[in-house]
């Protein structure tokens, strides 16, 4: 997927001036924070829980080769085959591979995050392979030929009359009167599309919400079954996951399963929690007879030696991005790639470069509410400021606020310096301003008055009167 | 009651001083009926926390060492804000993490450093000086205050004690005000956005003041509710405790 990362004023403008979109992040709100809260009130183990989870993903990053190749060796032993992919170029090419060896014309698609970061479907289309995305929301946005707002639930952004035209548009074998007006109704109609699909399609492919290194498995976690019916109908399965999702056992996946749908959207569990190991034996009625297994570093590695490695314990549930002020003020399209809000700002520029996705880490307020609800224990804030950092040293932050930095510094670091500064600065402000109190507009503080009236300084400052009053100095 | 009256070195923060300074006296005056000798050391200027996050951790190192030797010798530091506060206590550790000779006083300083609020109520386990403010308040709670330091309950029991405040609770309590230092003006638009939000949330609360213990929150929530002509009072909540808001103008409000 190209990237609009470096347009993100823009893009968050044009975000905000949409009123269909602040409609739908209106009615997004607080929904999965309540339900997050709830489940978790009923789970008085939870904080222990995310203790749990974060050691299991903390041990297995401090040993993810032996792992992996444990996993290597469990799903080759079922008669799977595992296929190492340095980036995203190297994934797509494998796949369109395995799609041409088995003459596949149509492909199914599961949700899958890392599908969009290599941009799976472009790529397949421009090879005359048809994908066919299964996920009700992700089928949505392939209509509309737009990646997802949000990494599990894609169309958030849209309201249902949108999806109405989608698929006035894409469906013409139904009368064009119908009405379609009832989310229940454009189910149907979506089910009845995407049955013939999964019926006819030649290779299935899904991500993978955790890989299990003892018995070579993967699990998928969904709310509507699509990941089941792309898995077990077509000839050909491939599985796309990074190389982070690999857990040593199956009790440490439950573990994570038992945070992740919480998390979440608030669930206990997922409605469907399929693990799957390896191709169709022959005693097995259906699944897929060939089965591969895509492990996609494309940065992962370099991440594990920085540190930003934490990050790498992201389970994709989402619990950062809908607890986010700034996501929800602008939507996730704004973010310009893949991932979107808290850990968007903090994965895509490790993965695409903090030259091209800069703004995203300044872009918050540091107001720590990811953090406090990520199950995985991620110091998303930290990392965030550790990417600002890494701006700043390489001069790569604005001009305006560079100088501005180095001004303020150089007298915050000489304090009768800044004393006598501050007294004339405050002083001449606190005169123009006192009687109103406040001041609508001011050269120079443009960014503060644009959104908001700038109240006055009192006057002299604390420091001239606390010297008028003879006050304690040591 | 103490037997040794403890000395207390104010950091008055770069906002307070600069900005509103009545805060600054409101904290004097509370910490020395608290039985506090208040100083305020000169070489204090800023905690360095826009220089921290905007990635600048040299400037930061060198405002932080500034810090450090400006409070060495007060029994504690008193900060009236949670984000400042929060910046010693959790942050100046980050800063030095890798340079061991300034381990120690680092510790020293995180160990006697606290929010205005928490320190009046679990050092000197005292209340507000006998104040009087008959009107319906809100209370924001500023995020580094609430995440990295707890604080919540502290400033609601001192506001309990306060004759004739009645607090009523806002949905969004918890939730940013959309100040986060620099980011206000580097992304003034999105800041407008989120602001608006609790300016909505304050307004259906239906109270005439709001309080906070942060005066970015306040002045960037304060300059929006007046933007938008909303009639709500906006104060530090150290100004309420200290019965000092008879001749101070709340923020935003001329004389």
């Amino acid at each position: 997927m190209d990237s609009t990362a470096r347009l993100f004023p823009e893009n968050a403008h044009r975000a905000l001036e949409d009123r269909q979109l602040q409609s739908a992040l209106a009615r997004f709100g607080e929904g999965f924070p309540v339900k997050r809260r709830n489940a978790i009130d009923r789970l008085p183990e939870f904080e222990a829980l995310r203790d749990a989870g974060k050691a299991i993903k903390e041990h297995t990053l401090e040993h993810l080769d032996y792992y992996l190749e444990q996993f290597e060796t469990k799903v080759t032993e079922v008669g799977g085959r595992v296929h190492w992919c340095t980036d995203a170029e190297a994934a797509r090419q494998k796949i369109l591979e395995i799609c041409r060896a088995s003459g596949a014309r149509t492909v199914t698609k599961a949700k899958s995050m890392i599908g969009e970061e290599i941009g799976i479907n472009e790529f397949l289309e421009h090879h005359s392979v048809k994908p066919v995305e299964t996920d009700l929301g992700e089928y949505i946005i392939q209509l509309r030929h737009e990646p997802p707002s949000h990494i599990i639930v894609p169309a958030v952004h849209l309201s249902k009359e949108q999806v109405a035209d989608a698929f006035r548009a894409a469906h013409p074998q139904f009368p064009s009167d119908r009405v379609l007006e009832e989310p229940r109704v454009m189910l149907d109609e979506a089910r009845e599309v995407l049955r013939r699909e999964f019926l006819s399609a030649d290779v299935g492919i899904t991500g993978a919400n955790m890989l299990v290194a003892e018995t070579g498995s993967i699990i998928l976690v969904t709310n509507e079954g699509n990941a089941d019916l792309t898995q077990t109908l077509p000839r050909v399965q491939i599985v796309i996951a990074s190389i982070e999702k690999v857990v040593p056992t199956l009790e440490d996946a439950t573990t994570i399963l038992r945070l992740l749908a919480r998390s979440a959207t608030g669930q206990e569990l997922s409605v469907y929690t399929t693990f799957t190991t390896g191709p169709k034996r022959p005693e097995d009625l259906d699944g897929p007879e060939e089965y591969h297994v895509l492990l996609l570093d494309n940065g992962r590695t370099s991440m594990l030696g920085n540190e930003f490695k934490e990050m790498l314990r992201c389970i994709r549930c989402g619990a950062c991005i809908n607890h986010c002020p700034v996501y929800a003020a602008v939507g996730g399209h704004a973010y310009g790639w893949v991932y979107s809000g808290p850990m968007g700002a903090v994965l895509i520029p490790n993965l695409i470069g903090v030259g091209e996705a800069g703004h995203l880490p300044n872009a918050s307020t540091l107001c720590g509410r990811c953090e406090e609800v990520c199950p995985m224990r991620i110091p998303l804030p930290r990392m965030l400021r550790q990417l600002r950092e890494k701006q700043f040293e390489a001069k790569l932050s604005p001009k305006p606020i560079r100088w501005g930095l180095w001004g303020w510094a150089f007298l915050a670091r000489r304090p009768a310096l800044y004393k006598l500064a501050m007294r004339v600065g405050v002083g001449t402000l606190g005169a123009i301003g006192r009687r109103r109190g406040r001041f609508r507009s001011l050269p120079m503080a443009s960014g503060w008055t644009q959104a908001r009236d700038l109240p006055s300084p009192q006057g002299p400052t604390f420091q001239q009167l606390w010297s008028a009053r003879g006050g304690r100095r040591q | 009651m103490r037997a040794h009256r403890p000395t207390v070195g104010l950091f008055v923060t770069c906002l307070v001083d600069t900005m509103r300074p009545s805060v600054g006296f409101a904290a004097v005056k509370l910490l020395e009926s608290a039985g506090c000798d208040v100083i305020v050391p000169a070489g204090q200027t800023c905690c360095g926390q826009p220089a921290y996050n905007s990635g600048d951790t040299a400037d930061a190192a060198a405002i932080a060492r500034q810090v450090i030797e400006a409070f060495a010798k007060v029994d504690y530091v008193v900060v009236p804000s949670g984000s400042c506060a929060g910046t010693i206590k959790v942050h100046y550790p980050e800063l030095f993490a890798d340079d061991p000779k300034m381990r120690d006083a680092v510790q020293r300083l995180v160990e006697r450093t606290w929010e205005l609020t928490s320190f009046l109520t679990e050092v000197m386990q005292t209340g507000p000086i006998a104040s009087s403010y008959p009107h319906k308040v809100t209370y924001h709670d500023s995020c580094s205050g609430l995440r990295e330091l707890g604080i919540k309950a502290q400033p609601r029991a001192l506001l309990a004690q306060v004759e004739g405040v009645e607090l009523t609770e806002l949905q969004t309590a918890e939730t940013c005000c959309g100040f986060g230092g620099l980011f206000c003006v580097k992304y003034p638009e999105i800041s407008g956005k989120i602001v608006d939000a609790k300016v909505d949330d304050v307004l259906a609360s239906g109270a005439d003041t709001l309080l906070g213990g942060d005066l970015g929150c306040l002045l960037n929530i304060s300059g929006r509710l007046h933007r938008r002509g909303a009639n709500v009072h906006v104060r530090h909540v150290a100004e309420v405790l200290a019965d000092a808001t008879g001749d101070t103008p709340a923020i935003g409000e001329g004389k």
